[in-house]
């Protein structure tokens, strides 16, 4: 398990790097915590023959307020999502997240915006964006972009990220004093990628479900909405009766596919548990 | 006959004391030096080309581009070393009938399994010789694999060599036992499927291979727990002679058992080091651990058990199928985990009649062999599991079901139905201690109260007996040249220290550290004096080494005999010092003391420096002998049996199918405990890796032979935080076949802890129509025995 040799360089800045990427004819390939990357190359899955690393750039880090949105740099690591009283108070949901994601010492390398391009399925944090309505930022030769959480994941390992484009930041929009949170997840062991999980992100009022976005992971090639049960339950209370109809339309929504544990049908149950249980225990952001 | 009771406060009483490991340290500090920290002078290294067909015929293998690219040495396939090893063949000779086909480094013309060594690339580097393994061109006929155990007991023969796919077949029958079921008043039956598992050490199997065709001398630093075997296999096969051939095992991080098989790939890097007469590593890396490291387990059992209305167990018959590799390994063979199974069924408990029917199959997957715990989770859990199914099925308590049906303490010695001759064991005050720590009648309390809550609690018990101590009767009547006995040198230094090299080896388990406690105890010196080396055959003697619990009550013995020699000669120099009789004198806390007084004379570094330096002053005719070699071979019963007790509390959450361990409870017999620390170490970490076979451990394969979960994303270790409590309890006989009287404990934990946990989970699912009956019991098998998916 070694990888084949490559060359390495660290830009001084975004701009730097992007030209980088260019100059290398596209053989080449970002390195933030190198938490997912590293394992790749080692395997030789991938055998790029320049890694670009981008971990130290200032303008990619920091968690800050911005217009309404919290934004977080693209190479804040795990740890720190983990660790940030601004994330707690304003994007609960991920900081429910994030303990989930992985063990400490991955954790203290792997970073937010490389787990968003990854756009590993079965990761923690680009669910949650979707579930969050989050903006992703990036950046080319050309210039910035933004896009949606729910245009960015488009299929397995594949973003709205063209070649060479760096994400740059992500803005999630802030929690709310109505905001109801909740995320679990079922794995085999703690810190596993999980078999499903799912988060949830609401506006109550008075008991009544304003909006809902409900986002899985684990169940399909990309992390998944499910519209139809978020449809299911506005306008609502979370009655027995509304938990058991938002499941069985989870039931008909959701067609996940099997691993060599994991059968579709088992995914599918796990799921609906999952829901059932996270819809009676949405709670205020702190 | 056991020397030690109430010994424990004389100075320097090191038998029966938690002393720590005097190599942790320098372990934790990152000091211990494996096969991997060491760099030789012209060393190369190796890589292998693997083959991504679990059976098929070798077309064509193209090597040119893999030769030409620069740091390449050198590119070996089949013939190539074929042309300089003997073949070997892993069968036994006390299994009757046993076959396997012969064995060479890497293959002529077919390949057996996914992931089986095909090419051997030397270079100056391991990634050179990875990037060249990229450019070797095998082309492989696909042949229709053997996957499926009940299919190869009559699909046509995957080996040319053989007529067909069964490796070893026997069957045990004591009598009676048809007319006992036709008695019986309640008969159970149950059906049992084990996974396959494999050991997942720490330190992957690594060695550096370097021979010398100066001196024709082979050097090998290999990460083994039998140095002493692969002197022999690699002598024997490689045409070197033995005293030329030396194998030095460094730290060592895990075996289990995994460690002293012969693999192919350690076979093809001394065959090219002797071609290269350089020096090559090969190191393992975990891709590679899954695909050729041994696995252990994979048997489909159908147990019955017959009883009579007192539920007494009047009869057992068992049907084990067993799958193994493509061939069965060497030296040890892969049918020893079969025959342990049907031999310790109902091992515990007081019937005669038995009859077991075992079949071992060959199939396209990676080898079987022996692994920690070795046939005996298999019979516990399955006897086990029986006795918890009639105890449903008439009503009783599982705690009542056994306490009738064991064979009672006073009762020994006994032979078993299957053969065995048990000297003495503690089944009913193991039991009773069990009872008692895990304050069962409070968790049966509590497990009603949680059940009104809709929380399913199970509680979990089995016994086992555990194989200790083997005698010849192992391998060496088999033809194995796989020694039962142990040598020990002590020597002492001029300071009055002792030096102890002895042919146990240390693979993290503290077998260095009981050997340093049984010499400074018997030579009433301070254990900082000893200095303890292991695992190099050109400086230890020859010997057993690690495996199947034979360390601490062979090894232990052997250094203990050792040690009363070299203290008789001290004292008999000493006698003439001080002109007194030897007889009179004994040693304490480093002097020469007065036996019955105590009264210090002089100090033992005294002796050895008069001894060493001046020698002059002692009588003339005087030949101190200052170091002693001894060797120990167990005599007496051909194994030492220990027993033992485990109880296991789960909760089960059955919308998921999750499963919570809450707490396990062990109680163990190992005989004579030299160090209790080591022993709960031991405990705990076997009970672990049982734990691990009952939950999450298994080996995935396809119907093309292809293993499906081979990385440790994918194939569940148990860790840290899924494992529960665990409370250990001792009890303690000896065996009088030793003067140590110590038994193994090595295996104990692994022995019975997926039994027990299989019964708690059952136990927790009482009601709910469900009984689990394979292992690991995952989520979805939960689930579909409860009918949810
Ligand atoms: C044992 C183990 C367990 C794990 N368990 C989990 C888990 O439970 N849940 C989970 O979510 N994750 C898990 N991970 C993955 C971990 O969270 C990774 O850190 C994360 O997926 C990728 O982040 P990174 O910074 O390490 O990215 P890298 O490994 O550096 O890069 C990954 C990919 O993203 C690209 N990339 C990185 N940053 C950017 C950027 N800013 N813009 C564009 N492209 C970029 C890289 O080019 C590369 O292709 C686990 C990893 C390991 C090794």
């Amino acid at each position: 398990m070694k990888a084949r040799a490559f060359d390495y360089m660290r830009p001084k800045c975004v701009q730097e790097a992007l030209e980088a990427f260019v100059s290398a004819d596209g053989d080449a390939s970002y390195i933030a915590g190198g938490q997912s990357l590293v394992p790749a190359l080692a395997l030789r899955l991938q055998a790029p023959g320049l890694l670009i690393d981008i971990a130290r750039l200032d303008e990619l880090r920091g968690l800050s307020l911005a217009g309404g949105h919290l934004r977080i740099g693209a190479t804040t690591r795990h740890c720190e999502i983990l660790g940030s009283n601004l994330v707690r108070e304003h994007a609960p949901l991920l900081a429910k997240a994030a303990p989930f994601v992985a063990h400490p010492a991955i954790r203290n390398k792997g970073t937010f915006g490389g787990s968003l391009a990854l756009a590993d399925p079965a990761s923690e944090f680009p669910a949650m964006a979707l579930a969050l309505d989050a903006i992703i930022e990036i950046a080319s030769v050309e210039g910035s972009r933004r896009v949606g959480a729910g245009d960015f994941f488009i299929d397995l390992y594949e973003t709205a990220l063209q070649p060479g484009e760096i994400v740059t930041a992500v803005y999630v929009p802030l929690a709310t004093a109505k905001t109801r949170t909740a995320f679990d997840e079922l794995a085999r062991r703690r810190g596993d990628y999980a078999i499903v999980g799912a988060g949830i992100d609401a506006q109550m009022q008075g008991g009544f479900v304003e909006r809902m976005r409900i986002a899985f992971l684990s169940v399909g090639s990309t992390p998944v909405r499910v519209r139809a049960v978020e449809a299911a339950l506005t306008g609502r209370q979370l009655t027995p009766e509304a938990i058991r109809q938002a499941q069985d339309v989870l039931g008909t929504e959701l067609d996940p596919v099997g691993d060599e544990h994991t059968p579709p049908e088992m995914r599918r149950h796990l799921a609906r548990v999952l829901l059932g249980r996270l819809l009676g225990r949405l709670e205020a952001s702190r | 006959m056991n020397a030690f009771a109430g010994s424990i406060d004389r100075p320097n009483s090191y038998i029966g004391r938690s002393v720590s490991r005097p190599n942790a340290k320098r372990l934790l500090e990152g000091r211990g030096r494996y096969v991997t920290d060491l760099v030789l002078p012209r060393m190369l290294h190796a890589a292998f080309v693997r083959s991504p067909y679990a059976h098929g015929k070798i077309v064509s293998i193209d090597i040119e581009e893999a030769k030409a690219l620069s740091g390449v040495r050198a590119v070996f396939t089949g013939e190539d070393l074929a042309s300089i090893c003997a073949p070997w063949t892993g069968t036994l000779e006390h299994f009757s009938n046993m076959k396997s086909p012969p064995q060479v480094p890497l293959p002529l013309g077919k390949v057996t399994w996914s992931g089986q060594p095909v090419v051997l690339i030397v270079a100056d580097s391991r990634a050179i010789a990875e990037d060249a393994a990229e450019l070797v061109i095998v082309d492989i006929e696909e042949l229709p694999a053997l996957a499926d155990p009940v299919e190869a007991m009559s699909a046509a023969a995957m080996s040319q060599e053989l007529a067909d796919n069964i490796c070893f077949a026997t069957k045990l029958d004591s009598g009676g036992v048809e007319e006992a079921f036709d008695a019986a008043d309640t008969t159970v039956e149950q059906s049992f499927v084990f996974g396959r598992h494999t050991a997942v050490t720490l330190e992957p199997r690594a060695i550096v291979a370097d021979y010398d065709p100066s001196e024709n001398r082979l050097t090998a630093h290999h990460a083994t727990q039998t140095p002493y075997q692969f002197q022999d296999v690699y002598s024997r096969h490689y045409g070197i002679p033995e005293a030329n051939v030396r194998v030095i095992a460094p730290d060592i991080g895990g075996s289990f058992g995994m460690k002293l098989h012969v693999y192919h790939e350690e076979m093809a890097v001394v065959g090219a080091s002797i071609r290269l007469g350089r020096p090559i590593k090969y190191v393992a890396d975990r891709m590679e651990s899954f695909v050729s490291d041994i696995h252990a387990r994979d048997h489909r059992i159908t147990g019955r058990l017959a009883l009579d209305r007192d539920g007494r167990i009047t009869a057992m018959d068992v049907d084990d199928l067993t799958a193994i590799g493509a061939f069965s390994s060497y030296p040890r063979t892969s049918a020893v985990e079969g025959n342990q199974v049907i031999r310790l069924m109902g091992a515990p408990y007081d019937f005669s009649s038995y009859r077991a029917n075992l079949s071992v199959v060959f199939q396209n997957k990676v080898q079987t062999s022996q692994y920690r715990a070795v046939g005996h989770p298999i019979a516990c859990a399955v006897t086990e599991c029986l006795v918890d199914a009639a105890a449903r099925e008439l009503g009783l308590d599982p705690f009542e079901i056994r306490e009738r049906n064991l064979i009672p303490d006073s009762s020994y010695p006994r032979t078993s139905p299957t053969g065995y001759q048990f000297e003495k064991l503690s089944h009913q005050v193991c039991l009773a201690r069990l009872k008692s720590i895990m304050n069962y009648d409070a968790l049966r309390a509590e497990q009603a109260d949680q059940r009104q809550k809709g929380i399913l609690r199970g509680i979990g018990i089995a016994l086992f007996v555990e194989i200790t101590n083997p005698s010849p009767a192992f391998y060496g009547v088999g033809g194995a040249r796989i020694s039962a006995q142990d040598g020990a040198i002590l020597k002492l230094t001029p300071s009055g220290e002792v030096h102890c090299s002895i042919s146990v080896t240390e693979q993290g388990q503290g077998t260095e550290t009981i050997i340093g406690q049984i010499v400074a105890d018997q030579l009433g010196i301070d254990r900082e004096k000893v200095r303890v080396m292991t695992g190099d055959t050109d400086t230890t003697p020859h010997g057993g080494a690690t495996w199947a619990c034979r360390g601490a009550g062979i090894g232990g013995e052997t250094a203990l005999q050792a040690a009363r020699k070299l203290k008789a000669n001290l004292l008999a120099v000493a006698g003439l010092i001080l002109q007194a009789q030897p007889g009179e004198l004994d040693i304490r806390a480093d002097w020469i003391v007065e036996a019955v007084t105590g009264q210090q004379r002089v100090r033992l570094s005294e002796v050895a420096r008069i001894a060493f330096f001046r020698s002059d002053t002692l009588p003339p005719e005087t030949q101190a002998q200052l170091s002693v070699v001894h060797h120990y071979a167990p005599q007496g019963y051909p194994f030492a049996f220990t027993n033992g007790a485990q109880g296991c509390l789960v909760e089960v959450d059955a919308e998921t199918g999750f499963v919570k361990i809450l707490k396990h409870w062990v109680v163990e017999d190992c005989g004579r405990i030299i160090n209790p620390l080591l022993v709960d170490e031991q405990v705990r970490g076997g009970v672990v890796q049982g734990l691990g076979a009952a939950f999450f451990e298994e080996c995935l394969y396809n119907e093309e032979g292809q293993l499906t979960n081979g990385s440790l994303a994918d194939y569940l270790v148990p860790m840290a935080c899924e494992m529960p409590d665990i409370e250990i309890s001792h009890v303690e006989t000896p065996t009088r076949d030793t003067e140590l009287g110590a038994k193994g404990c090595g295996e104990a934990g692994t022995a019975a802890a997926s039994a027990a946990a299989m019964n708690a989970v059952n136990d927790a699912l009482v009601g709910h129509g469900a009984v689990l009956t394979q292992i690991p019991m995952t989520p979805t098998r939960i689930l579909r025995a409860l009918g949810t998916i």
